[in-house]
Order: C-alpha cells, then sequence, then structure tokens
C-alpha cells in the first residue's frame, strides 16, 4: 500500500474524489451516488461535484497541480464543505440557520455520510496533505505530510469532536435551550460536592467520594507498589518471579471478576464473613460493599501500575551515585535515605497520579461493589443508562471527571518533565546496585505478604469458581453446566451449532479485538514516528493533542461518543466499527509510547541514510524504522488485544443487542447474580489472553540494561 | 555537464528564531572537494544537510547540477552521504547495505547486487558481503558506508564528519582512502569536519564558517598564509594576533616595531608561532614551554603581550625564566585587521 502510495501519489487523490462522488453511494443505507442525490434534491452536494471535477482537471493540465495556487483554494473549500454540509443539515432538515435560507429542499434532511461521503473525506484529506508537503510541510514528505494530516483529522473527528459535543451537552437545558444557567446548576449541585460524610452522618457528593477513592487507592498502590519493586530489584527476595506474574494479573483479569471474588469473600453471605462472624459472634453485614470493597479491588488492580513506574526508575538509577556514596562512608541506611529515595520520588509522584486518575476513571469495580457509595464515572452511567436519560446531567459529571483527570496528568506530566534524574546515560554505568538497608526490606515484606495472599484468595475464587456448582455456599462439587451454559454447542448434519448464551458476545468481542490490534499498533506507531522523527508546523499542538487522549477516561469517551455519534453525519452508533474505532483511539497512545520509546534507542541518521539514497517516508519506514522497533509493535499488537478484550467502561454505552462485547453481557450475569457463570466466561476470556501475554513475553523478554546483579554476585 | 555541481543562492535556514545559516552564497564545481570548517554551531552540518535535502532552506536557493532542488526532498535528489555514525542498517548484510540505494531507485535485484558487489571489490571488501554491520570492524564499517553513498554514482557524495569515529591512528590512512576514491571516480564531495588539521589535508577548497555566515572561502594554502581576519588566522592552526598603529610603512606596538605596506591608522598582525624565531638575551622572558616531540613550543611574555613560538627540536632549548629576544619574519606579517 505504501508503495503504490509513493509511485502514483499525487494523481491519486483526485481520482479519488471522483470515484467517491460518481461511483460509491453517498448517503449511510442509501444507493445512489452523489450526482443522483443532488439532482433529487439535495443540491448542496453539486458545490463537492463541482470542486472534484475543477480538481481533476487541474491534476491532468497543470504540470503539477499540487503546487497550483488554485488546488488549495480547490481543496480546502471542499473539505469546509463537505463538514458544512454534513453538520448544518441534519435528518430532520438545517441545523445551521443559514442553510434553510440557501437551500429550501433542506428541510427533507438528509442521512449520514455513507461510503461515498467518508472516501471523499478521506480524498480531500489526501490532496491536503499533497498540497501541503508541496509548499514544504513535512520537508517535503509526502507520506509523512499525510500521516500527519490524516491523524489530526482522525484524532479530531473521534477524540476531539465528541468531547466537545458533549462538554456542550452540559449547557443544554431539559427543554433544549442553551445557556450558562442549566451548566452551572449541574455542576454546582449538592450532590456532586456534599461533604456531609466528613462532618456527619449524611452521605458524601460523587466528586468527593471519588477523590477520597482516588487518593487512598493512589497513596496504598504506591506504596505497595514501592515495596514490590524493592523486593524484586533491590533484595535476594526467593519469589521474585512470583512477584513477576502476579503483577501482569491484573492487565489481563477482567472487570468484575475480581469485585465478584471479593463478594463471594467478604459479602453478607462470603466466605470470610461467615467464619469471622461464626469466630467472634458478629452478626454478618454489608460492609464490603461501598468505600471497602472498591478499595480493595482497585489496590489489587492499580498496584501493578505502580510496580512498573517504580522499577524502571528504580533501575534507571545510576549505581555509581549509590556506590559514591558508599565510599564516602554511608551506611547502607543513609544512602538509602540521602540518595536512593530522593532519586525515587518523581517516580512515585509520577506512580501515585497514575494510579489517581486509574482509579478516577475506573468504572468496573464500583459498578459491582459500590453498593450505595456512588463515584463519578457510575453515576454517569447511570445518568445515561438509568431510568431517566439525562445527557446533560453526564455531560456536566463528565466535565468534572474529565477536568479532574486532565489537572492529574498534566501534573504527573509536569513532575516527571521537571525533575526526572534521569541517570541512564550513553555512557557506561557498570557498577553493583546497593541491596536495600534491612529495616527497609522487612517493611517491605510485611506490606507484600498480604498483599500476596490476598490476590491469591481472588485469583482462587476466579480459577475454581467457574467450574463448581456454587462457589458462594462454598458448593465444591466440580462441574460444567456454568460453562455449558455460556458455551454450548452441538455438531449436527447443518454443520456447527452454537447454542451458549455467551457465543455472540464472545465472537464480537474476538472480531472486534483482531479488527482494533493492528490499527491501534498502527496509528500509535505511527504517530510515534512522527514524532520522534518529523519536523512539521503544529507538531507541538500535535503532540499536546496526542497526549491528551490519555488523560480521557473510559467512561467519558463512551457518553461523548453517544453524544456525537448517533445523529448524522457520523452516525456510527450500534455498529461494530464505533467499538472498534473507540478501542483504536483509546489505546493508540499505549503503541505510540512503546513507539516513542523504541525510536530514542535508535540513531536517526540511518533514516537520513534511506532517505539519501532515494527512499521516501514511507517506505524509510518499512525498510528501516519498523524492522528495527519489533519489539515496540508487538508489545504493542497485544496489548492492544488485550485491552480490547477487558475494557468495559467505554464500550458499556456502545454495545448493542447485535454487537454485544465479552465484558458487558458479564456485567449483566453479575447484576444478575449469576456469578458462576461470570466466573466461568472471565476464565475462558482469561485463558485467550493469557496465550498472548505468555507470546508476548516470549518474544520481548525483559528489559536489560547489562548490569551485573548484586545478589548474583554475593 | 558545464556549470557549478552545487550552488547556494542566499540560502538562510532557520529554526523557530534561531538563524542556524544567515545568507550563504556559494558554489563547488565538479569535481571538486570542498570542507565546511567551523566550531560546533557555526552552521556547517546544517548546510550540509540542505544539499542533502534533509533540511529544507527557509529562505533562497540550492541548485544541484544547475537544478533547483529548493523544495525537493532528500529522497527526490541524488546525493550520497557518508555519515558520522555510518548509519548502516543493522538488520541488513553488508550487500543488501550497498545494492538498496540501487533498489529503492528501481533497479532489479540482481542488477544492484552485481553493482554493490563490484562497489565492495573497489573499496577492498570483496570477502565480507554476508556479514552483519555489527560484525565489522570501524574502518570496516567506515568503508561500507562510503560504497554504500558512491555506488549510485551521486551528483555529490557528502561526508559528515566521516573520521570522528575512527581510531586516531588510523585516521590519516582512511583520509586519503577517501581523497583517493573521490579523485578516482572524479565525484564532487562536500565534507563536513570540525578538525582543522583533517581539513587542511583533505580539502581542494575550505570553507570556514562561523555563527551561520562565511568567514573565509580558499585553498588551504590560502587560508593557512593569508588569513582574512583574526578569526581565521585564530581557527586556523595557531596564530599571534599583535594589535598597533600603521603609519608611514611602519606597524608599532609596544617594545615592537616592523615594516608594514598598507595604508595608515590601527592594525592587527597576525604571525604565525613557527615564523618567529627566538635568540637569548633580550626583554622577552620564557613562561612556559613545552615539549612536543618534533617541536618545542614557549610562551615567551613580551611588552606586546604574550607570544607563541614553536621551534624545531633541533634548536637548542631554553628553560623558564630565560631572557629571549623575538625575530619576526618580515614576510610571515600578515595584517588580519
Amino acid at each position: 500500500m505504501i508503495a503504490a502510495f509513493e509511485s502514483r501519489g499525487g494523481l491519486a487523490w483526485p481520482g479519488l474524489l471522483l470515484v467517491a462522488l460518481f461511483a460509491l453511494p453517498w448517503f449511510k443505507g442509501g444507493a445512489s451516488v452523489a450526482m443522483v442525490e443532488g439532482l433529487d434534491g439535495k443540491v448542496w452536494l453539486f458545490p463537492l461535484v463541482g470542486i472534484a471535477a475543477a480538481l481533476a482537471a487541474l491534476a491532468l493540465t497543470a504540470r503539477d497541480w499540487r503546487a497550483h495556487p488554485l488546488a488549495a483554494a480547490l481543496v480546502g473549500t471542499g473539505l469546509v464543505w463537505l463538514l458544512l454540509q454534513g453538520f448544518g443539515i441534519g435528518l430532520r432538515g438545517p441545523t445551521l440557520p443559514g442553510f434553510g435560507v440557501l437551500f429550501p429542499s433542506a428541510v427533507e434532511g438528509q442521512r449520514g455520510f455513507g461510503l461515498g461521503a467518508w472516501v471523499a473525506g478521506i480524498a480531500l484529506i489526501g490532496a491536503l496533505a499533497e498540497v501541503l508537503a508541496a509548499r514544504g510541510f513535512c520537508r517535503g514528505e509526502r507520506f509523512a505530510a499525510f500521516a500527519v494530516v490524516g491523524i489530526v483529522a482522525a484524532l479530531s473527528l473521534f477524540v476531539f469532536f465528541p468531547i466537545l459535543k458533549l462538554v456542550s451537552a452540559a449547557f443544554i437545558a431539559r427543554d433544549g435551550t442553551v445557556s450558562l444557567v442549566p451548566f452551572l446548576t449541574r455542576i454546582t449541585a449538592p450532590d456532586l460536592w456534599s461533604t456531609g460524610c466528613l462532618t456527619g452522618g449524611r452521605r458524601c457528593g460523587v466528586v468527593i467520594n471519588s477523590m477520597v477513592l482516588g487518593v487512598l487507592a493512589g497513596v496504598l498502590a504506591t506504596a505497595l507498589g514501592l515495596a514490590l519493586a524493592l523486593l524484586v530489584a533491590r533484595t535476594d527476595f526467593r519469589m521474585k518471579r512470583l512477584l513477576r506474574v502476579l503483577s501482569i494479573l491484573p492487565i489481563i483479569t477482567p472487570p468484575f471478576v475480581v469485585g465478584v471474588a471479593i463478594i463471594v469473600l467478604f459479602g453478607r453471605t462470603g466466605l470470610i464473613t461467615a467464619e469471622v462472624a461464626q469466630a467472634f459472634g458478629i452478626r454478618p453485614t454489608r460492609w464490603v460493599y461501598g468505600l471497602p470493597g472498591i478499595l480493595m479491588a482497585q489496590v489489587l488492580a492499580f498496584t501493578p501500575v505502580a510496580f512498573l513506574v517504580i522499577l524502571s526508575a528504580l533501575e534507571a538509577i545510576n549505581p555509581t551515585l549509590e556506590e559514591a556514596s558508599t565510599t564516602l562512608g554511608a551506611r547502607p541506611v543513609t544512602t538509602f535515605r540521602t540518595v536512593t529515595w530522593p532519586l525515587l520520588r518523581p517516580a512515585l509522584a509520577a506512580a501515585f497520579l497514575l494510579t489517581f486518575i486509574e482509579s478516577l476513571a475506573d468504572f468496573g469495580n464500583p459498578i459491582v461493589l459500590g453498593g450505595s457509595y456512588d463515584v463519578l464515572s457510575t453515576k454517569i452511567f447511570f445518568a445515561v443508562v438509568g431510568a431517566q436519560y439525562d445527557l446533560g446531567q453526564a455531560a456536566a459529571l463528565s466535565v468534572v471527571l474529565l477536568s479532574l483527570t486532565v489537572a492529574a496528568f498534566f501534573l504527573q506530566q509536569r513532575w516527571v518533565g521537571r525533575a526526572s534524574y534521569v541517570t541512564v546515560t550513553g555512557k557506561s554505568d557498570a557498577g553493583l546496585t546497593a541491596p536495600v538497608p534491612p529495616v527497609v526490606k522487612w517493611a517491605a515484606v510485611a506490606a507484600v505478604v498480604p498483599f500476596v495472599l490476598f490476590t491469591f484468595g481472588v485469583y482462587l475464587i476466579v480459577l475454581i469458581g467457574g467450574f463448581v456448582t456454587d462457589i458462594g455456599r462454598m458448593d465444591l462439587s466440580p462441574t460444567a453446566r456454568h460453562l455449558w451454559t455460556a458455551f454450548s454447542f452441538e455438531i449436527t448434519e447443518r454443520g456447527l451449532q452454537l447454542f451458549g448464551s455467551a457465543w455472540n458476545s464472545m465472537i464480537t468481542t474476538l472480531w472486534v479485538s483482531a479488527l482494533s490490534a493492528p490499527l491501534t499498533m498502527g496509528i500509535g506507531i505511527l504517530t510515534a514516528w512522527l514524532i520522534a522523527r518529523q519536523d512539521f508546523a503544529g507538531k507541538r499542538a500535535f503532540e499536546f493533542g496526542t497526549l491528551l487522549s490519555f488523560a480521557i477516561p473510559g467512561t467519558v469517551v463512551g457518553v461523548s461518543y453517544i453524544a456525537a455519534f448517533n445523529v448524522p453525519p457520523v452516525d456510527i452508533t450500534g455498529t461494530l466499527w464505533i467499538l472498534v474505532i473507540c478501542f483504536v483511539f483509546r489505546n493508540m497512545p499505549v503503541g505510540m509510547r512503546a513507539g516513542i520509546a523504541a525510536l530514542a534507542q535508535i540513531d536517526r541518521s540511518m533514516e537520513e541514510a534511506s532517505q539519501t539514497m532515494g527512499a521516501g517516508g514511507g517506505r524509510v519506514l518499512r525498510d528501516v524504522v519498523l524492522p528495527l522497533i519489533k519489539p515496540a509493535i508487538f508489545t504493542a499488537l497485544v496489548y492492544a488485544f488485550v485491552t480490547a478484550m477487558t475494557a468495559v467502561s467505554a464500550v458499556i454505552f456502545l454495545v448493542s443487542a447485535r454487537h454485544n462485547m465479552a465484558t458487558a453481557y458479564i456485567m449483566g450475569r453479575v447484576e444478575n447474580g449469576e456469578y458462576a457463570l461470570a466466573i466461568a466466561y472471565s476464565t475462558v476470556l482469561m485463558l485467550v489472553m493469557i496465550a498472548c501475554v505468555a507470546l508476548m513475553n516470549w518474544a520481548v523478554g525483559r528489559r536489560k540494561l547489562g548490569r551485573r546483579s548484586s545478589m548474583a554476585a554475593e | 555537464m558545464t556549470g557549478p555541481a552545487i550552488e547556494f543562492r542566499r540560502v538562510v535556514k532557520r529554526y523557530g528564531s534561531a538563524t542556524a545559516v544567515g545568507g550563504i552564497d556559494l558554489t563547488i564545481a565538479k569535481g571538486e572537494l570542498v570542507t565546511f570548517l567551523g566550531p560546533s554551531g557555526c552552521g556547517k552540518t546544517t548546510s550540509l544537510r540542505l544539499i542533502a535535502g534533509l533540511e529544507l532552506p527557509s529562505e533562497g536557493q540550492v541548485l544541484i547540477a544547475g537544478r533547483d532542488v529548493s523544495r525537493d526532498p532528500a529522497s527526490a535528489r541524488n546525493v550520497g552521504m557518508v555519515f558520522q555514525s555510518y548509519a548502516l542498517f543493522p538488520h541488513m548484510s553488508v550487500l543488501d547495505n550497498v545494492a538498496y540505494g540501487p533498489v529503492i531507485r528501481g533497479q532489479k535485484r540482481a542488477e544492484a547486487q552485481a553493482k554493490a558487489r563490484e562497489i565492495l571489490d573497489l573499496v577492498g571488501l570483496g570477502g565480507l558481503h554476508d556479514r552483519l554491520p555489527a560484525e565489522l570492524s570501524g574502518g570496516q564499517q567506515q568503508r561500507v558506508a562510503v560504497a554504500r553513498a558512491i555506488v549510485q554514482q551521486p551528483d555529490v557524495i557528502l561526508f559528515d564528519e566521516p573520521l570522528s569515529n575512527v581510531d586516531a591512528k588510523l585516521r590519516r590512512k582512511v583520509r586519503e582512502e577517501i581523497r583517493a576514491l573521490q579523485r578516482r571516480f572524479g565525484l564532487t564531495a562536500v565534507y563536513v569536519t570540525h578538525d582543522q588539521e583533517e581539513a587542511l589535508a583533505v580539502s581542494d577548497r575550505i570553507v570556514v564558517m562561523d555563527k551561520g555566515r562565511i568567514a573565509q572561502i580558499g585553498t588551504p594554502a590560502d587560508l593557512y598564509e593569508r588569513p582574512a581576519n583574526p578569526f581565521i588566522a585564530n581557527f586556523i592552526g595557531d596564530a599571534n594576533l599583535i594589535s598597533g598603529q600603521v603609519a608611514g610603512g611602519i606597524f608599532t606596538a609596544p617594545g615592537l616595531s616592523l615594516p608594514l605596506a598598507g595604508p595608515d591608522g590601527a592594525a592587527t598582525l597576525s604571525v604565525r608561532p613557527e615564523r618567529i624565531a627566538l635568540v637569548p638575551g633580550g626583554d622577552g622572558r620564557v613562561a612556559g614551554s613545552s615539549y612536543l616531540g618534533s617541536r618545542r613550543e614557549y610562551e615567551v611574555e613580551t611588552a606586546a603581550g604574550e607570544m607563541l613560538v614553536s621551534r624545531p627540536i633541533t634548536e637548542p632549548a631554553f628553560g623558564i625564566g630565560d631572557a629571549v629576544s623575538l625575530n619576526y619574519d618580515p614576510a610571515a606579517l600578515i595584517r588580519v585587521a
């Protein structure tokens, strides 16, 4: 594809535009091309037809149409008009006032973009990139210019437009009027900000609840992450491998399943609750529902994030610094306190803020374990899905949630940016890392042991829960009943028949994951390459935009997609594509990060060498960059696949009867109290994913900095 | 083809508000080896990258073989480049590295490889076709890089500090190999270095750059013997700069009076350290001395300031504190300001 792009290049886009207007059905669900639709009364399509014809004529006659001054005007006008008419005339007539006057026939309205309109948009974007490249954008590299313009367009449409649409919904009152009043009313409501629980017995507002939960989860996860990281990196603790495996588990654990396990253990009729109640003669309560339960589940889930952040910082500390301290006569405790600890502080801050963001964005655990403890993400969900559909309320809550996560995200970026003590340099930094002092080590062990036991308990429930009659009542007789309910099938003369209730969602999930993973990886790596290697006007804003999409919670994405994509011109709600697109743009930053990190290790003069030998941007990417960053590509691919299988917060809004996802199905089972079925299904999901992660571990291996291990040397 | 191989017309390159190259005019003849020389940050590497197409000029034009390429990306130009780090593709064999360019430019794989073999034989790497770059020595990698750059008979071959990763002992040899290849193929070459000795040894002409502008262009002998200004005098080799006055054909500075033709007024003279002789006795005092093997260098305090003097080892040595007088060779006095 890249090669075709390079060779035919310039003429392809005007040609594609003609195809879009004269050969493809213009509207969604329609059959007629733009020309015919125009004759049928949709006269606002004629300007596009005219522009396409003019551009084609220019491309055929001018020596180089891309440099022609008229080309810029045609392409620009074409894009603007495509969007204006699309957004200006909705399903039931004009939505922008001018259109009704200009085109009386617009009262009949128009449907959303179909294949023709989409292809026309892509062709115009391609042509715009050509025009810009001819004017020196991206050093004249056409492929890079196309990538930049294309990604900016995609991010605008699938990240920023929905968010803007959602934010604007917060300003619209129930009767449809637009003003500041509904926004201010919604955003200052007492059920957001009430601090009743701190002062008296009453309940707190959701914002306060979310913040309390976020801070507690952040602190606990960071502390545990630090303890784990110290044990793994700096001691001869025997269970290191085990800890590493343990840290991967939450990544592949579907949501709800931890929540369910906690209910099975600590619920009112829970195993541990019952034991304790009997032993001490206390009446069992529903204490675990609410803050304690959510906190338990979140700490279990987010500690690995903190662990990985802190571990990489710990491994990046130049051992010579600690050696210097030791040679100056410092005891181990002093070295730890005066050298190691200050060097770790930025990583601790980063770990805290990241887990804080994750906690705020988390939806799966609060929905299962929250009880009456409302947090922002669940409140948003119920505002849209609950008894009364109230998009304005959901929007206002989303604005608050988004502000919190974005603020935390930028704080984290600044902190890491300003105070990171990068001690990995190109120079040799051979030396032995200092083992932690015994006091610190035993404190870490004391913190980690309960965590490990708890994790074991939870995963033991998960492991056996799906395959015994009733885990909740300790009826441990083995059965395949739950599995069969979900995945029963028959082989008849008409072939394989799938009866199980879960097949539909399982197949959709596999499709969506398999479709979105390569796209996610591709866009992520391409973006990384643009940021790391290309210079173009507006690069800083581009970087800022891609970074920002890190910080948008899944719940907010889900609501924003509902707000933006259930009306023309982009009405894709209820399709498989909305799920795929949602995953691509949510997970793309991870591929991007992996790509940027990998590219930082590669001397860019190799790419320049390829260029001077005649390779265009796409060829450079294929011949030189991609082969050298294979591990990052693989990581991004597997991550994208796994996340698409376990994500819930955004998809819960986007699934439909026809395209249901595994996680949404599991949530339904949990709500019905069918815990065993939920667990059985989760186990199957995990088995699929474990295969992937095993592949990833095998292919990528552990990060090595080429240092001798002090433990091995002892 | 007649006319210059490369031409810069009022070329400016800015990065944001910083100006890396500030309006350069330059022509390079076919078959010439021209070196861009200057301290770091002078714009020499940027100028080289402007020829390669790895940067596009903010203003002005770059012409290669008479064609304006100012808006052409690197891939659309016919240049070969040898990078400081060699930039060999680590995942391709030596043969594939060298055949890469011809393949990209549309040749059949077999043809491209035949051509690559030919060039590899020429640079003396005949037996190493299947090795990966990591399996070669530094010197061998360098030759692969050169072979890769010349295989397509480029309009110009560009060297970006090609010797900085070569062992000090090998530098002279590699430098001579590069020069021999360039002469043999009649290649136009542009060479960037910050090492003035390397520049003097390898170049037909040297372009000395300072703060994004050309300070002086000339043959190595021009620059060394007739520096145009104090910056050049100081940058190319060592120089003693003496400030004084010229009146009626006589240059005077404290404790110093020398014949010098030219207009009256304030003047700065440049004198090379090896063009000053030392005689025992006088009002100069030896303040320091270094033994350099083939020569001895003295720092001598005089009324006109501290002078650097370099004498062959065959002459009798002076000790620190000795009183000496300085004899200036009148033919070696260059007025630089």
